[in-house]
């Protein structure tokens, strides 16, 4: 289930807790440059967290972290602006700036970071809008947008700068089976056409399993499975059968433990 | 039973002190973030008209109002002892030295300092922060930076017109109203003021409470937790630390400045 193929993310021995509360024991992950890496997990597992810790947001306890070779607990301020520079994250709700309307929004890497004229940055703003369908909306107020539409929108902004690694934290959430096939079909044709490398949290199994060239499982601070998307159907682990089958009770049992119901009720 | 006491009481000092060193290092990565020119003049323009522009209404209805009142009580006072010419000095003295400032305050924490904190907690609930940070794009400097600064210059000019309408406001009450000669009401005034002493320890009390209640409003907002119970707990914060702040700071900027620094 190893995989050899040139890495843009590598995490090594990677430990980190919150308050005393464990979350990843000793994590080991490489992203394969080019192709689209779902990590999966069940809620409260730190995906997200995983995310940000890739990104620099915040550091880990123990273990190395390396994006594009370079140590992410090591950089400076401006080293690390340099290296986000060349990455995108999708957040979890878009995450669109209340103030500006969709242009603005998707214009905004550009006027912070670069000194193009405004008629430029309104032919590369219509361009990305066009490759997410909202074109038509892009004078729009981000409040007159769906959830789909915001997603999309913050897609456009996040690939703006034509990053070569794109983080997306649970795109699918709380969306409609049609926004679904769209962010999916985006993700994909985007990772192809701008040549990325796609990093997606979620814990959507069908659309993952559907959408992505490799994938890892998290569960209890540990990676339960990894491997093509094939694989990790047929693994016989019961943690990981568990997840991928949806299955209530198992490993991750369906009741929260407690002290049982006979004694309890009759302390009442 | 003690110990668990005295292990409580240490914790709420440690969390204490963490604290105010959080605030301090926050306040001064916020003054000492080099801004990007270019967007300078249009990032604090903007600020300054959402905290001291939108602050007018409020102020200087409150400024008239407050100078109409206090017009009207020194009035039945001082014709106790048929001092009523005396009431120009009596109502620039108190506007200009305590009420202008203070009340400035107290309505700018109300009013401002309360939007503030709200406006950065939702950008914080909402990952607008998380994600600028991710774009490479310094929030400190973008959002943070121009709402301080646009506090702490708003606040002695909407003092000042504080203090001007609140002296209108009196004018208007003594002199057309309770008949107080207009010629004495305004020269017993000018006699009085004394721009040292008086006016210019005014607009000191004002920068101070600006600075401070912007500080406070930024840092609550900035470090709230992202959920609606911590945003409205983070404003109410705001308003009852800011407020609570300019009226302390206000008795040792008092005391300082009657012993002559």
């Amino acid at each position: 289930m190893s995989h050899n193929v040139e890495s843009i993310v590598t995490v090594q021995g990677l430990e980190y807790s919150r308050r005393d509360n464990p979350i990843f024991r000793g994590i080991e992950l490489t992203i394969p440059r080019g192709k689209v890496t779902a990590i999966m997990g069940p809620s409260g597992t730190g995906k997200t967290t995983l995310l940000r810790l890739i990104g620099g947001q915040i550091v880990a306890d123990r273990g190395v972290i390396e994006v594009n070779g370079q140590d992410v607990a090591k950089l400076s301020r401006r080293g690390l602006n340099k290296m986000r520079r060349k990455m995108g994250m999708l957040f979890q709700e878009g995450a669109l700036f209340s103030d500006f309307n969709v242009f603005d929004n998707v214009a905004f890497l550009l006027r912070e970071h670069t000194n193009l004229p405004e008629d430029m940055i309104r032919d590369l703003v219509l361009l990305k809008l066009e490759a997410v369908g909202l074109r038509g909306a892009a004078f729009l107020k981000t409040s007159e947008l769906s959830g789909g539409m915001s997603r999309r929108v913050a897609l456009a902004r996040a690939i703006m700068l034509d990053p070569e690694l794109m983080l997306y934290d649970e795109p699918f959430t709380g969306q409609d089976p049609i926004n679904k096939g769209v962010l999916m079909k985006l993700i994909r044709e985007l990772n192809t056409s701008f040549g990325l490398t796609s990093v997606i949290v979620s814990h959507d199994v069908q659309e993952m399993l559907a959408i992505s060239d490799y994938l890892y499982v998290l569960a209890n601070g540990k990676i339960i499975g990894h491997g093509v998307p094939q694989e990790v159907i047929k693994d016989s682990n019961p943690e990981l059968k568990q997840f991928v089958e949806g299955l209530p009770d198992g490993p991750v049992p369906f009741r929260y433990p407690a002290e049982p119901l006979a004694q309890q009720l009759e302390a009442i | 039973m003690i110990v668990s006491r005295v292990t409580a009481l240490g914790r709420v000092g440690w969390e204490f002190c963490q604290r105010i060193g959080q605030s301090g290092f926050f306040l001064s990565s916020v003054i000492i973030r080099r801004p990007k020119f270019s967007q300078v003049f249009e990032l604090f323009s903007e600020q300054l008209y959402r905290v001291g522009v939108l602050s007018l209404v409020i102020v200087m209805m409150s400024a008239m109002f407050i100078g109409m009142v206090v017009a009207l009580q020194g009035y039945n006072t001082l014709q106790k002892f048929g001092a009523e010419q005396e009431l120009g000095q009596l109502l620039a003295l108190s506007v200009v030295r305590e009420l202008g400032p203070v009340i400035t305050a107290l309505l700018f924490a109300g009013r401002a300092g309360s939007a503030l904190t709200a406006e950065i907690g939702l950008m914080r609930a909402t990952q607008q922060l998380d994600c600028m940070d991710m774009m490479a794009v310094d929030p400190l400097w973008r959002v943070i930076a121009p709402r301080f600064w646009a506090g702490v210059i708003s606040m002695p000019i909407l003092a000042a017109l504080f203090n001007i309408t609140a002296i209108f406001g009196g004018q208007l009450v003594g002199v057309h109203w309770l008949g107080v000669d207009s010629g004495t009401f305004w020269s017993n005034m000018q006699a009085a003021v004394e721009f040292r002493g008086d006016v210019l320890n005014g607009i000191i009390k004002s920068v101070v409470f600006g600075f401070v209640i912007t500080w406070v409003a930024v840092y609550q907002g900035y470090f709230s937790e992202p959920n609606s119970a911590g945003i409205s707990r983070a404003t109410t914060k705001t308003v009852v630390y800011s407020s609570l702040l300019t009226l302390a700071l206000d008795f040792v900027l008092t005391a300082m400045m009657m012993g002559g620094w």
